[in-house]
């Protein structure tokens, strides 16, 4: 499947639209990983724990895009978009969400 | 106890954490700061751009998307520091060299992976900012933002 967050896959031309595909998940934070970035929220600084949470929630929503487009028959998406949103405390969504394409 | 001495510890113990984060936190920033241009000039060689097309004359051989992340906190001191400033307006510096360092380490992680994986240029790039966990109980909560940078990287013909 390849992605891109321009219109168009580079070097590839679009022979068939599928529409929008998105993927989402939710997610709480650990609480280990919590009590680890309360400690580093003293001194300041970069908070990895989150980040790798992030970013792998980010990678299980992107999964689920693949796997709608797949569905459609598409082997591409295009303008590949991402936002996070906080739904209660503690709790994050993670989107993702582009236009699901064929092209050759 | 004494109440002078009970109001001394009372006051002692934020005044020794802010005293203690003050330091701590300001050379943590500027480590982060001498990494951030060190990794910058060294990933020089690629370019990177908002533009959605490919510029004329580039023979793309493969693309993929990249994106590169960071969640980043202020420590305790400038996080007192930027509460004084709500009370008073302006500028709050301590904020804007946060989202700087959160923006600048995204981006270089974006580029360094882009660059591992044997691309030679990013366009389409996007920057998006969240704030991950907002300040529960009067700013005790783990506050900290994150900045997501996403590209599409290209493989071009030598």
């Amino acid at each position: 499947m390849l992605l891109s967050t321009t219109e168009t896959v580079p070097g590839k031309t679009i022979r068939e639209f599928f529409g929008v595909v998105s993927g989402s998940t939710v997610r709480a934070k650990h609480i280990g990983k919590d009590i680890m970035a309360g400690l580093k929220n003293i001194v300041g600084g970069e908070l990895k724990g989150y980040t790798e949470l992030l970013q792998e929630a980010r990678q299980e929503a992107l999964e689920r895009m693949v796997r709608q487009a797949e569905s459609v028959g598409a082997n591409a998406v295009v303008n590949v978009r991402f936002s996070t949103s906080n739904i209660t405390q503690g709790a994050a969504e993670l989107f993702a969400y582009g236009t699901a394409v064929r092209v050759d | 106890m004494e109440p002078w001495l009970q109001i001394a510890i009372q006051l002692g113990a934020p005044i020794a954490l802010l005293l203690v984060t003050y330091g701590i936190g300001s050379a943590v920033e500027r480590r982060h700061f001498r990494l951030l241009r060190m990794r910058e000039i060294r990933s020089r060689s690629m370019p990177v751009a908002t533009i959605r097309n490919v510029p004329p004359g580039w023979e793309v051989t493969g693309s993929a998307m990249v994106t590169g992340s960071c969640v980043i906190s202020l420590d305790y001191f400038k996080r007192f520091v930027a509460g004084l400033r709500l009370l008073f307006g302006g500028r709050i510096a301590s904020y804007e060299t946060l989202l700087d360092r959160a923006r600048r380490e995204a981006m270089l992680r974006m580029k360094e992976r882009a660059h591992e994986a044997g691309y030679r240029a990013i366009i389409g790039v996007r920057l998006e900012t969240s704030q991950i966990a907002p300040n529960g109980r009067q700013g005790k909560g783990t506050a900290g933002v994150e900045v997501l940078a996403s590209g599409t990287a290209l493989r071009l013909a030598p």
